[in-house]
């Protein structure tokens, strides 16, 4: 059923797509409207995948193909179903053979940039030998420094989507000489990252300006020059992709270098993508731009640009994939590096379904690596990390940057869906300290549950104006106040949910009660593990990240308060900007990584 | 009522208690001598605990005076029996849904005679709560006591007093619970209680413990979030949901996020990766079994990771749980059993506590009684007033599981003196005195279980015989069969009720069982029958003796020892012979003893052994009254006397079977010392020590024994311990290991154990252990 239509005739579908077509009947990527940005995280109507009217050329791009809203929770079946749908389509936009553009001269001037210091240094920090698992909420505590690579089974992978996209070649220039593309850790499969590593440490520093010529820097820009941009760099689209539980992160490089030739040459696929991901803020119903996040003037790979920051529900992936597939994507020729589980899952439907190979990558250490490149390059001139001072006083407690320029060893806790635990001693040791089911999913899932509510923010806005205390049993509420015997105060929460034992009080609540004690509970519980894991660790600094945390003022003055609380001051909680995107942030600078490597 | 029970305050269920009718005198037992009250309010069930003191029938023995002379002759009975009403304390717990409170304070009220009583200690939740109404109904002035304090005192009590108290949970085991020997040391050791939230608490001794954290996720959130999801008011009721449910449907599993079983990152699929995930992100209905589980697996896991975080960090690997959420559900205990061995790698050991349901209620009590020093005695507990751990089965529907919808009760007998370690033990830690565990083998279990249903008939009779001037001891009789036998019918559903089934236990609950109804010693009569005859053989048998040579006496010394076993009321083959013929005779019975070589069969050891140096001091451990005590043991410890061997000779304390006691064992050593220089010096210059057991079972436990037995033995520095008969050397300590050396004798007179054995009916153990250096 969901055919590719990959080697098809070669005009751009994405421009002729023009959002006339698929009108509103299939309404996915809605441009933006206000309060739009709020559905993405939830359970809304799927991530629909038909341009709406008025939407730009690009807007095609992003179609999936796919007739009519999808609902949550819509199986492979109707996926499948709804992609006759795409079929419609796919008559209507014709797939393009790869358009071979001429190559591109060298180019002096505007395009070459220097590169910050802190750009490409961190965009590759090596991968250390201590990579652990990613991170499912059940999994095991401690590290498993010695197991192989985990994303070794991509290596091999990511060598052969790059030869078939090489052979495709479509978008700027392919590399005349195809490198194989092994992953920075060296030898697939293998583990001793260290000395694989080291060799590539001088390829980390920032690119000389004024090479000598003969020298062996020089010898690389040639090779470079010969490449789609200017060097060594992956061919565009650069995207990052974390796929997780319940999200799917996207982070996209949008270069603002582009010169004119460059922008003659570029593929109109590829600018179509462009155009369109950085025009809209919305896509479909459920695909967000959080434009508020967007790092501007960014230098990536020797390259001048933005990074955007989209996310869409995992169930959309399915779509997504289908989408890939109508717009030949894998024309590109592009690496799509791919982590968190759904890398794994979804790999055989990128294959199958797009002709997409997805170079997979250890969720954990795109997560490390992420963080510290965002946290490096700040967030647009202000620091991306913050804390909030004097935590225990409601009326005093205001956010404060924090700099993590010297961020170890930091307890690292990962809120997703389920939630990881890592304690990190440098960039690259790390170990996964231990893991809880109780996340963002148990959060919205049980709201889902208890109030009807179909998406994160309907949930966030529901916990913001309930009060937990009518459904929690309050230490008073059992001893008439504080217990003393142990500290305890009166209003602290004996018992999650526990007045809800008593039904005159289930009777008596709100819906944005339980949402609230729903939200305080997993909370609660993801900052005394948390707790108890930096004090066994021996580690006073906990940074929490992921997605609950996003528009979660709640929560995080609530994790704020209880290391603050519970430790006398000891611990100190601290929060970053770009709370869930780290992981598809660590994914692109994969991508960077393995093109420089060879 | 059943409605009620939901209502966790309890308070809503206030117009149904008129309804209740109380079962009679059987749940709130000895109230009128009820001295003491506290009672620990939890958030679903109360906890009543009282002390009282109960009059029971003793049968003591007392030396005829002797001032006259000629005291020897035939007819006349080596000494008299009264029997004398003797007063015990006993501690009374009884459990129950709050919804009977009122209910039960009424009752309480109307039958509380003791006006001395003036305050009634309280802890839990409720005790706030229910202040006013206790104060009204009992007039009782409410002490309130901390909860947690309370809670520690009474898992420090039960803990020390209850053997087989604490139990890992084995899933797919049968039965699903290995229970533990009490530790001798059980500090320091983390107790997480979780009632409606989850409390971590340290204990390090008995007075010292520290709340290391706690959790608001608990019980209560199970409960309160689970009738929001599922409508479903009952806790149990919502266990029993979950019993059927299937997690995976709600929960995002690893294999949902990665598409299967991670294998290089060694995630097996089947993990939780986000509770409820599914819930968040599929638009459809869920079951209530299904959220039921999640929301069982999603909180026992949280308990679980946090308790062994907590562990880790204390540096603990014992995990004691216990409240509402755990109280002897199988449910609960899967899970967080199975939570604690994935998150601490199996290093820590998840154990659960028979009696968890009434640690607040003892440390409350034990709290109010602290003038009484309830800790310097020692506590049995009671078999026959005991309710045993619930019914367990996971399959059993709510209805059938509501035991915490009736009434529970635990009673604890004071003993009399405080019970310790022999000395002379190995290694405490890892002595089990049992040699066969019933609950283990099932084979085992039925053949004892069907052994003591037919025995059942002759112990009523002897029951009723002993007793030939009562009025009701045939009402009494046929009361007790009735006990009895429900007892055992219990324990084949619940081999585990009372922790480890052993032969043991199961005669200790015959004995207990006897001493409710009245019967305190049914064979005072035989006994004291068959002493005097034995009394008036002494000297022959003694002389006999002298005339042999040396090593043909000790071999008639040791066979004495043997065919004075065979005389054991308990053992059924000889008691029907015995009964058909009174006069059997020691001659006739050490014909019966099987010819050397002996099943086991040390004796040449022991003999080369005591041609060696004498021994110091001999702890022997007697068996029978009559015959065993007087023409096997009692030759016996004059040829170790005269050795230069000192003798403490242990009997029990109270009576059990045709076992001699102390008070026997006094009158007939004082009756041999009569007629025997040897004893006689010996008794006068301590070199016969009599000393008693501190128990009243035909079988022996070597970590519970009296206290001054025990400073004896270090004091006189004992290097040599007899342990004779089936009871104390075959089905118990049969495997037990001393640092000096031992002997233990038995001859075995059931065919079954026999052949278990290798060997067949009446069958010799000569077991002679010398400790490896």
């Amino acid at each position: 059923m969901l055919k590719l239509v990959g080697g098809g005739g070669g005009q751009d579908w994405a421009c002729s797509v023009a959002g006339t077509s698929l009108g509103g009947e299939e309404a996915a990527f809605e441009v933006a409207r206000p309060g739009d940005r709020g559905k993405a995280g939830g359970g809304s109507p799927g991530w629909g995948c038909a341009g709406i009217p008025d939407s730009e050329p690009w807007a095609g791009v992003l179609q999936a193909g796919v007739v009519g809203p999808a609902r949550w929770g819509q199986g492979a079946e109707e996926v499948g179903e709804s992609a006759g749908g795409g079929e419609e389509r796919r008559v209507r936009h014709p797939q393009a053979p790869a358009l071979r553009l001429p190559n591109r001269k060298p180019q002096g001037g505007s395009g070459e940039i220097k590169t910050p210091e802190n750009d490409l240094q961190r965009g590759r920090l090596s991968r250390g030998p201590r990579a652990a698992p990613p991170a499912p909420g059940m999994g095991d505590r401690g590290g498993q420094p010695e197991r192989s690579a985990p994303h070794s089974p991509g290596a091999p992978v990511g060598t052969s989507a790059a030869a078939v996209n090489g052979l495709l070649h479509n978008g700027f220039h392919p590399p005349p000489v195809q490198p194989p593309l092994v992953c920075s850790r060296g030898p697939v499969g293998g583990n001793d990252a260290v000395p694989q590593r080291l060799p590539l440490l001088p390829e980390l520093q920032p690119q000389p300006l004024l090479p000598q010529h003969d020298s062996p820097a020089k010898k690389c820009r040639l090779r470079r020059r010969m490449d789609s941009g200017r060097k060594n760099r992956p061919p565009f689209p650069w995207f990052g992709m974390d796929i997780g539980g319940t999200l799917v992160k996207l982070v996209y490089f949008e270069p603002k270098d582009i010169t004119a030739e460059e922008e003659q040459e570029e593929v109109e696929n590829l600018k179509s993508i462009r155009k369109y991901l950085t025009s809209n803020t919305a896509y479909g119903k459920t695909g967000i731009r959080d434009v508020h996040l967007e790092l501007k003037n960014l230098t990536m790979c020797g390259r001048k640009g933005n990074l955007h920051f989209i996310r869409f529900p995992s169930c959309a992936m399915h779509r997504f994939i289908q989408m890939g597939s109508e717009k030949n994507f894998s024309s590109l020729h592009t690496t799509l590096c791919a982590t968190g589980g759904g890398a794994f899952k979804f790999e055989e439907d990128f294959r199958m379904i797009a002709d997409l190979q997805l170079h997979k990558l250890d969720e954990l250490d795109c997560l490390i690596q992420g963080l510290l490149y965002v946290d490096s390059v700040g967030f647009n001139g202000k620091p991306e990390c913050y804390y909030f001072e004097n935590p225990t006083n409601p009326e005093l407690c205001q956010k404060k940057p924090y700099c993590l320029d010297n961020p170890y060893p930091m307890l690292l806790v990962n809120m997703g869906s389920g939630v990881s635990i890592l304690a990190v001693y440098s960039k690259d040791n790390y170990k996964r300290v231990t893991g809880t089911s109780l996340g963002g999913g148990t959060f919205l899932g049980l709201c889902c549950l208890l109030t009807g509510c179909e998406t994160f923010e309907e949930a966030l806005e529901m916990a913001a104006k309930g009060d937990s205390t009518n459904v929690d049993k309050l230490v008073k509420d059992i001893y008439g106040g504080d217990y003393e015997r142990f500290g305890l105060q009166g209003s602290a929460v004996a018992s999650s949910f526990g007045n809800m034992m008593s039904k005159e009080k289930r009777d008596s609540i709100s819906k944005e009660d339980l949402a609230r004690a729903t939200l305080v509970t997993i909370t609660n519980n993801i900052g005394s593990i948390a707790r108890m894991c930096a004090l066994n660790e021996n580690i006073d600094r906990v940074v929490f990240v992921g997605n609950f945390l996003r528009i979660n003022m709640v929560s995080m003055k609530l994790l704020a308060y209880a290391m603050d609380f519970w430790s006398k001051g000891q611990l100190k909680a601290l929060f970053l900007e770009h709370e869930g995107y780290f992981g598809a942030v660590g994914a692109l600078l994969e991508l960077f990584k393995m093109t420089d490597d060879k | 009522m059943a409605e009620c029970g939901a209502s966790g305050s309890g308070s809503s269920g206030d117009s149904l208690d008129k309804s209740i009718t109380l079962p009679p005198d059987e749940i709130f037992r000895n109230l009128e001598n009820a001295k003491r009250f506290a009672i620990d309010i939890g958030g679903s069930l109360t906890k009543l605990a009282y002390y009282s003191t109960v009059q029971h029938k003793v049968a003591k023995v007392r030396s005829f005076d002797h001032s006259g002379k000629d005291t020897e002759r035939d007819h006349e009975p080596p000494y008299e029996i009264s029997v004398q009403e003797e007063i015990t304390a006993r501690l009374h717990f009884i459990k129950f849904e709050n919804t009977y409170i009122e209910a039960c304070l009424d009752f309480i009220k109307d039958h509380l005679v003791n006006t001395e009583t003036k305050v009634i200690q309280a802890t839990g939740g409720g005790a706030y709560k229910f202040k006013d109404l206790i104060e009204e109904k009992l007039r009782l002035k409410v002490d309130k006591e901390d909860v947690m304090t309370c809670l520690i005192k009474g898992c420090n009590f039960v803990l020390k007093n209850i053997p087989h108290e604490a139990f890992v949970y084995q899933k797919d085991s049968d039965p699903e619970f290995r229970f533990q020997t009490n530790h001798p040391h059980i500090f320091p050791y983390l107790l997480v209680n979780i009632g409606s939230g989850v409390s971590i608490v340290k204990v390090e001794t008995e007075d010292r413990f520290e709340w290391v954290g706690g959790s608001s996720i608990g019980g209560g959130t199970f409960w309160g979030l689970g009738a929001l999801l599922t409508k479903t008011k009952k806790f149990d009721e919502l266990l029993h949901l979950a019993s059927r449910g299937q997690h995976s449907n709600v929960d995002m599993l690893v294999r949902d996020v990665y598409g299967g079983a991670h294998q290089t990152l060694g995630l097996s699929g089947n993990l939780i990766a986000s509770s409820f995930g599914k819930s968040a992100t599929a638009d459809q209905e869920f079951s209530k079994e299904d959220m039921a589980k999640s929301l069982l697996h999603m909180i026992s896991n949280d308990i679980g990771q946090l308790a062994c975080l907590h562990a880790r960090l204390h540096s603990l690997d014992r995990v004691y749980f216990g409240g509402f959420f755990i109280r002897g559900h199988p449910v609960t205990m899967r899970t967080i059993t199975y939570s604690i061995n994935f998150f601490s790698k199996g290093e820590v050991q998840a154990l659960f506590l028979r009696h968890e349901g009434y640690l607040g209620a003892i440390g409350a009590f034990l709290k109010g009684a602290e003038q009484d020093n309830p800790n310097q005695y020692s506590w049995g507990e009671n078999y026959a007033g005991s309710s045993g751990l619930m019914s367990t089965s996971p399959e059993l529907g709510p209805a059938q599981r509501a035991r915490s919808g009736t009434f529970d009760l635990l009673e604890m007998d004071r003993l009399e003196r405080p019970l310790v370690n022999l000395p002379l033990l190995l290694d405490p830690p890892s002595y089990v005195p049992d040699t066969v565990d019933l609950t283990d083998d099932a084979l085992a279990r039925k053949y004892w279980l069907t052994c003591f249903e037919e025995a059942l008939d002759g112990v009523v009779k002897r029951a009723v015989a002993s007793q030939p001037d009562s009025v009701d001891a045939a009402e009494r009789a046929e009361k007790f069969r009735q006990k009895y036998w429900n007892k055992l019918q219990t324990l084949r559903q619940q081999p585990f009720a009372y922790g480890t089934l052993t032969v043991r236990s199961l005669l200790d609950t015959r004995e207990h069982c006897l001493n409710e109804f009245n019967f305190p010693d049914p064979y005072s009569k035989v006994k004291q029958r068959e002493n005097g005859v034995a009394l008036r053989c002494f000297p022959g048998v003694v002389r006999s003796l002298d005339t042999l040579g040396w090593e043909e006496r000790q071999l008639a010394l040791v066979k004495g020892l043997l065919a004075g076993n065979v005389f054991d009321w308990g053992a059924k083959a000889v008691s029907d012979v015995l009964e058909s013929d009174p006069y059997f005779g020691f001659e006739e019975a050490k014909r019966k003893l099987q010819e050397r070589p002996w099943l086991v069969d040390s004796y040449s050891e022991w003999l080369q052994r005591l041609k060696g140096p004498p021994h110091k001091c001999a702890l022997i451990f007697a068996d029978n009254s009559g015959i065993d005590i007087i023409l096997g043991v009692f030759p016996f410890v004059r040829e170790l006397l005269l050795r230069g061997t000192e003798v403490i000779l242990a009997c029990n304390s109270g009576p059990a079977l045709n076992d001699v006691t102390h008070g026997e064992s006094l009158i007939v050593a004082e009756r041999i010392a009569g007629m025997d220089p040897v004893v006689h010096s010996a008794l006068r210059e301590e070199r016969l020590l009599l000393v008693q057991t501190g128990s009243s079972s035909p079988c022996l436990d070597l970590s519970r024994l009296d206290k001054g037995l025990a400073a004896l033995v270090r004091e006189r520095g004992a290097d040599l311990v007899v342990i004779e008969g089936m009871g104390r050397a075959v089905h118990t300590n049969y495997h037990a290991a001393l640092c000096c050396e031992s002997l233990k004798l038995a001859v075995i007179k059931n065919a079954w154990l026999a052949e278990r054995l290798g060997g067949r009916l009446f069958s010799v153990i000569f077991k002679y252990e010398v400790p490896a250096e």
